[in-house]
This record gives C-alpha cells, sequence and structure tokens, in this order.
C-alpha cells in the first residue's frame, strides 16, 4: 500500500495553499496513509495549519534554526532522510518545490515526475510537455520511491477545518551544508488576493504600453476583488515585476474567471491559464491568437474599454 | 576559471508540436530544431562572464546523436571555447543527464555550470538541482541575475513571492530564468572561425554512468481543447454576460 510525504510550503509562518493542492494529489493515489512533512525554524502555527486539511494523517514537523528559508540545499538532505518508509513524495510544483524536489530525488537516486495532472494509478500519472502541447501518461517503477511536484493549478485544495491530525516533531540525522546562504527576499507589499489562488485575475499584455498605464489594470482588478497577473512581454518591458507573469516559465493559475487585457496570446501564455474556468479576452487586434480559447471576445482599445467596463458594472 | 555550459538541442519554441494520432509520441519529423531558449541564456552569461575576466573558459556541453555537431558548432560560433559531445542515440532523462555532466565535472574541474532551469520539450526542471545534488554543491535555480567575487556567487533568483537573493560558494550551478540577460546574435565570421574550435567526442557508454531511466512514458494525447467561445459587442454586454455567469 501507499505511503505518500507531502512537503508543506510555507511563507512567513503561514501555509501556503499549493499545499492543500499537494494533499489533494495524494488522496487520488489512495494509499494508506498522509503524512504533512513541516521544514521550519518555528513549525508550531504551520503544523497546525496543515493537520485541519482533510486527509491527512499526521503532520511531522523538523524545527530547527537551518530551516527558516527554503534553501533547497539545506532542506533536501532532511526531506531525503524523512522519506524513508513512504512510498511516494510529493511537492507543490511551485518555484519552492521545483527547486527542491529534484535535490530530493537525486539524493534518493530516482527520477522525478514534474507537473502531475491526473494520479491514473498509484505508480501512472499524467504531466505536460512541449508547453502543455502534448500530455504524456508516465509510469513509474513501483521498485523505486516516486518524487513527483504537483502542478498546482490541476488540483482544488483539499478543504480545511475538519480535520485534527496529529502533529509530532521528528528528527532526522542529516548533515546539513552551509556553503548555501540566505541573503534576503525582495516582495512586492500588495493588499491583492494572491494570483496563484485567486478566483479572478486580470492580466495585462504589452498592449498596456508602459508601467504607468499599468495602473489601468490594478484599478480595475481591485474593482471587481481580483488578483493581477501579466504576460512575459509585459514583465520584460518592465511595467510589472517578475512575480506576476503568468505563462509556461511563470505562473500556471486556474481562476474562475481570467481577463486578459492587451494580450495576443502566444502559446507559451496560454500554457499558464487554459484551466481557469472562464476566459475573457480585450484586444484592439481581431486576429489575436488570444480569442482562440476565450470564451468571451472583445475587440477595441484597451483604455476605452476598461472605463466603460467600470462603468457598466453600476 | 572554468564554466561548463549545457547546451540541449529542442523543438524550436515558435512550433507548434502535435502529437501523433496513434499516440505513440509527437511528430518531430522535419520540425525546425533549435538550442533550448534557457540554455542560449546560460551560454550567455558565461559569456558575459569570460568578457568580464571573470572566467577563462567556456565549455558547452551537448548530450545527444552524432549530428548534434552542428548545434555544438553554433554554440561555438556564439563564443564558446571548446565543446564536449556526449554521443548517445536515446534520449537520456534528467538524472541520467545529471550523472553524465558529474562525469565531465570529475574530469574538467569547472568552478561554474550554468544550466537552463528547464528545456522546453520535456519542461523537466530537475537536472541543474539533480547535479548539485550528487555533487554535494550549492544550486542557486532560476537565476535573473549573477555575480561572481571572493569564491562565492551571489544570485538573484525569481520565485513565486518575488525575488530571492542567495550566497552560493564555489564550485556551484547555476539555472537560468528569462531576464538573465539577452543573448547575443551569432555572425557570420564567428561561424567560419568556430569551424577551427575543438569538440570532444565522448561516447556515453566510455563514461560508467548507470542509466536508470526510471519513468517509462506509455503515451501521448493531444490537450483538451478549449473551443472557441463568443465575441461580444461592447463592454455592457461583456459585463451583463459575466453576471450571469455569476463572475461578478
Amino acid at each position: 500500500m501507499s505511503k505518500i510525504l507531502v512537503i508543506a510550503e510555507h511563507l512567513g509562518g503561514k501555509l501556503n495553499s499549493s499545499t492543500a493542492r499537494a494533499v489533494s494529489a495524494a488522496v487520488a493515489v489512495k494509499g494508506e496513509a498522509i503524512d504533512v512533512l513541516v521544514l521550519a525554524d518555528n513549525a508550531e502555527a504551520i503544523a497546525a495549519e496543515a493537520a485541519k486539511i482533510e486527509g491527512v494523517s499526521r503532520v511531522l514537523t523538523i524545527a530547527r534554526p537551518e530551516n527558516a528559508r527554503p534553501l533547497a540545499a539545506v532542506l533536501a538532505p532532511q526531506i531525503a532522510k524523512a522519506a524513508a518508509g513512504y512510498s511516494h513524495v510529493f511537492v507543490p510544483s511551485t518555484t519552492f518545490g521545483k527547486d527542491v524536489a529534484p535535490r530530493v530525488a537525486a539524493l534518493l537516486g530516482v527520477a522525478q515526475v514534474s507537473d502531475v495532472m491526473s494520479v491514473e494509478a498509484a505508480h501512472a500519472f499524467k504531466r505536460p510537455i512541449y508547453a502543455g502541447n502534448a500530455i504524456i501518461t508516465v509510469e513509474a517503477d513501483p521498485a523505486h520511491t516516486v518524487v513527483a511536484t504537483i502542478r498546482t493549478a490541476s488540483w482544488s485544495a483539499a478543504a480545511s477545518g475538519s480535520n485534527s491530525a496529529p502533529v509530532e516533531a521528528i528528527t532526522v540525522d542529516a548533515a546539513l551544508p552551509t556553503h548555501t546562504r540566505f541573503v534576503e527576499l525582495q516582495q512586492g507589499k500588495s493588499d491583492r488576493p494572491d494570483l496563484q489562488s485567486a478566483s479572478k485575475v486580470v492580466s495585462g499584455g504589452r498592449g498596456v504600453g508602459s508601467k504607468e498605464n499599468f495602473d489601468i489594470i490594478y484599478k480595475f482588478a481591485d474593482r471587481i476583488g481580483a488578483a493581477v497577473g501579466a504576460s512575459r512581454a509585459a514583465v520584460d518591458a518592465g511595467y510589472c515585476p517578475n512575480e506576476m507573469q503568468v505563462g509556461q516559465t511563470g505562473k500556471i493559475i486556474a481562476p474562475e474567471l481570467y481577463m486578459a487585457i492587451g494580450i495576443s496570446g502566444a502559446i507559451q501564455h496560454l500554457t499558464g491559464i487554459k484551466d481557469a474556468g472562464t476566459i475573457v479576452a480585450i484586444n484592439k487586434d481581431a486576429e489575436a491568437p488570444i480569442f482562440e480559447v476565450a470564451d468571451l471576445g472583445l475587440v477595441g482599445d484597451l483604455f476605452k474599454i476598461i472605463p466603460e467596463l467600470e462603468a457598466a458594472l453600476g | 576559471m572554468k564554466i561548463l555550459v549545457g547546451y540541449k538541442r529542442v523543438v524550436d519554441y515558435n512550433v507548434r508540436i502535435q502529437v501523433k494520432p496513434d499516440g505513440s509520441g509527437v511528430i518531430t519529423d522535419g520540425v525546425k530544431l533549435s538550442a533550448n531558449p534557457f540554455d542560449d541564456i546560460a551560454l550567455e552569461e558565461a559569456l558575459r562572464l569570460r568578457e568580464k575576466g571573470v572566467a577563462e573558459e567556456v565549455i558547452v556541453v551537448g548530450i545527444g546523436p552524432a549530428d548534434l555537431t552542428a548545434h555544438l558548432r553554433n554554440g561555438l560560433a556564439m563564443g564558446a571555447n571548446r565543446a564536449i559531445h556526449v554521443t548517445t542515440a536515446d534520449a537520456v532523462q534528467p538524472l541520467t543527464a545529471a550523472r553524465i555532466f558529474l562525469k565531465l565535472i570529475e574530469k574538467e574541474q569547472p568552478d561554474l555550470v550554468i544550466l537552463g532551469k528547464q528545456a522546453i520539450d520535456d519542461d523537466a526542471n530537475q537536472t541543474g538541482q539533480m547535479l548539485a545534488a550528487i555533487w554535494d554543491r550549492p544550486q542557486a535555480t532560476f537565476a535573473s541575475k549573477v555575480e561572481i567575487a571572493d569564491g562565492k556567487a551571489t544570485v538573484t533568483r525569481e520565485v513565486d513571492a518575488g525575488l530571492e537573493v542567495i550566497e552560493a560558494e564555489l564550485p556551484a550551478v547555476i539555472t537560468t530564468d528569462l531576464r538573465l540577460n539577452e543573448p547575443r546574435f551569432i555572425k557570420l565570421p564567428d561561424i567560419m572561425k568556430a569551424k577551427s574550435k575543438p569538440i570532444d567526442v565522448i561516447e556515453f557508454g566510455s563514461l560508467g554512468v548507470e542509466a536508470n531511466d526510471h519513468l517509462k512514458t506509455t503515451h501521448y494525447a493531444a490537450p483538451a481543447k478549449r473551443s472557441k467561445g463568443v465575441m461580444v459587442k461592447d463592454a455592457a454586454e461583456l459585463v451583463a454576460a459575466l453576471k450571469q455567469k455569476g463572475l461578478l
């Protein structure tokens, strides 16, 4: 029977919702146990949040000062040791998971399945390749631990609240390197919803034209309570910071409503949004590829249309 | 200082790949092949470090069949000093690629290995991290800025929360993100010059690397298509449609 270890992602003492999404994938394996591992300097509050997630059997914590920041070189040896006795190690496919999971897999001497979209069987998974232009079914050898990253946009977060899984502190005998050091995290400060988990997202592209013009996108997003995203072209042009990029190499998201404004819809961008519930495209070019995937399209000048939308909202 | 750069050949990023009707693979016959864009960025960064006097030698590494030579010549034309071609007819998975790199590292003793964060064919995003693990050295993934001084790399990383800065003692593995630099174009005289640059050819079997590719791809499918929706005539109609769906 399968036993799955899910690695918790957290920041600033709070559990990231990507963890509950990875738990959903673990539930789909239909194993006998799902344990969540929290590596932190102070794990208590994070573990308490994880213990509430439905489907979780136990929450394990490794609290050490070295775990204050998610340095892959520091975390991976601990995760590899903690993985003993588990058939699967699942990590969210966020920059955290993409950084640490392959390091764990290599320490265990096993391959990794990246970006799991669906669990077909305990050792069979679907994942995207070629920017999502093909979906492959991958079978892992049951003789080895399966290390996998979970494509968060493909999984809804497991419900939270009804569970109260036991929390256990564990120790692992792992030598931690000192060759890699955290210096700082430069974070954009925003009261807007988190891009990765928001139910509504408004994104701007090159058509917005400048950093100053992007205010119209922020303002409209605030009006409807949406997170703000951007195309690679807009980020490359310096209109907005990197963490707003949606697409193959940025964030892959699945909001209920996605509004692409002034975004032409390069295949790499579409990869990041194809699981969205409803896609709205506003673009002055009627031939823009974004209209091929949009549920609702409106051709016209975004600087004219956005104020009209705001007026129509009443 | 010596820098090893991974230089993979992939289906060009402009090609919209098609799945074979029988689900046995994707159609690659006659499809344009190019350097993995992240690897061009890796090579560019290495060349800039050499131009700054930080590094003396830049070596591009390719793993693949005999006809990979032309691709490696492009890396040499871009400016690499020499190339290493590990020949194998079969595509290798990331862990095997990492093990190949480790063998080359033991021979070449580089101070820095720069790889793309992912290849745009398998989108795995694993090889750099795996290499750093088995080499037992630091990794700085998703780099958007690299500074080398006093035996360490200070790397700005593009992470979901923003920009993270870490320090890594050398030798180390860095993987590149899109905004690290803009790769240069190859000029005709450089193509001529590249013809005389050396390419070491190493048979994969001679490296003593265990190729235990644990993953088997059993089926390829086209992604579920989103159907084209409806065009609305103005903002009021759009808002009405979204309200009707309960989205506003």
